[in-house]
């Protein structure tokens, strides 16, 4: 089942369109995640495809065939909430199954596919008990296997790591992975973390201000923003005003050769703080250290090239030497810079 | 588990003390009801006796059609106030709107308001209606301070329903029927069985409205009780009394535990 959103908005009475018109395909199979701050309109857009609200235009498509004439019960879309929303006066089985009842199907069978669903979360055994008996991260994955039971055409999961502590997201992570990968359902994951969206999901569309900014690969996003905003979503820190001109870009940390094919012309050079090397080599900088924040897995040094500042995160181990006012020689592999338009 | 004893014991006088407050009152209506000859300065009836039962238990009484006649009214008044107060009560406890403030107002005027000021303009509408002197007139009539009572218990009772429940159940697969019979009934039940408790207390002991717009034509137990006590057959009325005393009494017992125990289902993690 391939999902298809087409220009669509939703506009609140008196408000700001969120979402704004987005464009966004997930093909069969895929876990695409739509990743953005919140107040970006990721949820409504989840909601809109549920059917549980009315997009003001725009059309939602599954397989080439519109779903917004249909009610939320028969669109073949689950939505999981956020906080998990077992339902209070059920049993964890009768939660899981509720989705099976609705639709009528005999007693027999969804016993057999709530136990499968169940170990499939690794919660067998946990049947007759209640929601309120279960711990947070406990909860969160008898909400998924609610959802997962009824083998949607389309899943739509709302921040389903959010409300998890630390040592369960990567248990949580590791569960949507694999059910969504052995299932094969197609999945639009609403997030607001960048990392989970980056380790989770072969495509992130990230929505900014109610549009999709971008959409592409985890790699995509942070090698090659399509604009500034999009790079400092994905921490970007380095954005210097220059002009490329024959694959060389002249700005005033001197001229820095460019990966080819960049268009000639004004522009904004980027490249991550991660991306500099210490030492001599291709694009050296002399550069002098203002500051050096340590951040456990890396340092941070606040660098001055020309008058330009710039940032680079570098292995602690590697600076250990280096104290503020000191020069520095360190250089840009040319692949891991990216212009954007001014 | 164990409470330290002095507040053990504050818990216990405090008990001890809110069931005498209860049942004091109804003290001597028990013993009335099976005296004969109790007079002024005895503390104690002279003689028991069963005459006043016997009395008020005869078809002559019109006990057993006053019982029915206050069952049928309280019985159509808590299905109409549930009709009514559900769906006006999740409006106010589920929704901010504009005038919320105002329509609370306007729903609790009529406790607010001195009962028989209410009684006597209910009295004049319902004559013009041509409802005085019928069942429907007066079942209309008690609705007045019985829905107040509904629509309360139920905002309160829906302004604790997480909103998202209801379409969590629906992108499941649950149809709109199928999600207020399996996952809205289910939650608001403790609230429905309050509040229904609530009207149909209400409307089983009014006198006031019953008396007015019923015309002396529809006779509940109230009315029953009242002519009784003032013709002087105190043990004849203290047995109507009791009857009409009791059924509150049972549903109080029996529904207080399914009330409470199903709020704490619903409370949930808390």
């Amino acid at each position: 089942m391939t999902l298809h959103l087409e220009a669509l908005t939703h506009r609140h009475p008196g408000g700001p369109a969120t979402p704004d018109g987005i464009t966004l395909t997930v093909a069969q199979g895929r876990l695409t995640a739509l990743l953005g701050p919140s107040g970006c309109g990721k949820t409504t857009t989840l909601r809109l495809i549920a059917g549980l609200m009315p997009p003001t235009g725009g059309d939602i498509r599954i397989d080439g065939t519109s779903i917004l004439p249909l009610p939320p019960e028969r669109r073949g879309t689950v939505l999981a909430f956020q906080q998990g929303l077992l339902f209070p006066h059920m049993t964890v089985a009768e939660n899981v199954g509720f989705g099976l009842r609705m639709r009528g199907l005999p007693t027999g069978d969804i016993a057999a596919r709530v136990d499968r669903m169940l170990a499939m979360v690794d919660l067998s055994g946990a049947g007759p008990r209640r929601p309120d008996q279960l711990s947070g991260g406990q909860q969160q994955r008898v909400a998924l296997a609610r959802a997962l039971v009824t083998t949607p055409r389309v899943l739509l999961l709302d921040e389903p790591l959010s409300n998890l502590d630390p040592s369960l997201r990567d248990d949580m992570r590791d569960l949507i992975r694999s059910t969504q990968g052995s299932l094969g359902i197609t999945t639009l994951m609403v997030t607001h973390d960048r990392q989970d969206a980056v380790t989770l999901a072969a495509r992130v569309a990230l929505m900014l201000d109610g549009r999709i900014a971008q959409e592409g690969t985890a790699r995509d996003l942070y090698r090659h923003p399509a604009s500034r905003a999009v790079a400092t979503f994905f921490g970007g820190r380095n954005f210097i005003a220059g002009t490329a001109a024959g694959g060389l870009f002249h700005s005033p940390l001197g001229p820095l050769r460019l990966p080819h094919g960049t268009p000639d012309g004004p522009g904004t050079l980027t490249f991550r703080p991660e991306s500099v090397r210490i030492g001599p080599g291709e694009n050296p900088i002399a550069a002098t250290l203002a500051a050096l924040d340590y951040q456990g897995t890396a340092s941070v040094l606040h660098l001055n090239a020309g008058g330009q500042p710039f940032e680079a995160a570098l292995p602690p181990d590697s600076v250990t030497h280096l104290s503020p006012g000191d020069s520095v020689t360190l250089h840009l592999p040319p692949d891991s810079l990216w212009v954007l338009p001014p | 588990m164990t409470r330290p004893p002095r507040r053990r014991a504050t818990r216990t006088l405090a008990a001890a003390a809110l069931t005498l407050l209860m049942l004091l009152p109804l003290v001597p209506l028990a013993i009335q009801a099976f005296a004969r000859g109790w007079r002024f300065p005895d503390l104690l009836p002279r003689d028991a006796t069963l005459a006043g039962w016997q009395a008020a238990l005869a078809p002559r009484s019109g006990l057993a059609e006053a019982l029915f006649t206050t069952l049928t009214v309280a019985l159509a008044v808590t299905a109409l106030a549930i009709l009514i107060g559900t769906p006006a009560g999740r409006a106010l406890g589920m929704h901010r709107f504009r005038g919320r403030a105002a329509v609370y107002l306007l729903i609790l005027a009529p406790l607010m308001v001195p009962g028989i000021a209410v009684a006597l303009g209910l009295h004049d509408i319902l004559i013009r209606a041509g409802l005085t002197n019928t069942l429907t007139g007066v079942v209309l009539a008690h609705l007045v301070p019985a829905v107040p009572y509904m629509v309360l218990v139920m905002a309160a009772t829906f302004a604790r329903l997480d909103p998202d429940l209801e379409d969590q159940a629906r992108s499941l697969g649950a149809t709109r029927w199928q999600t207020l019979r399996h996952v809205t009934l289910p939650a608001i039940r403790p609230g429905l069985i309050a509040g229904a408790l609530f009207v149909f207390l209400v409307s089983w002991g009014q006198y006031l409205l019953t008396l007015l717009i019923g015309g002396g034509r529809v006779i509940t137990l109230p009315l029953l009780l009242n002519a009784f006590a003032g013709s002087g057959r105190n043990d004849i009325a203290g047995a109507i009394a009791i009857v009409t005393i009791l059924p509150g009494l049972l549903i109080v017992i029996f529904t207080a535990r399914a009330v409470t125990g199903a709020h704490a289902a619903i409370a949930g993690g808390r």
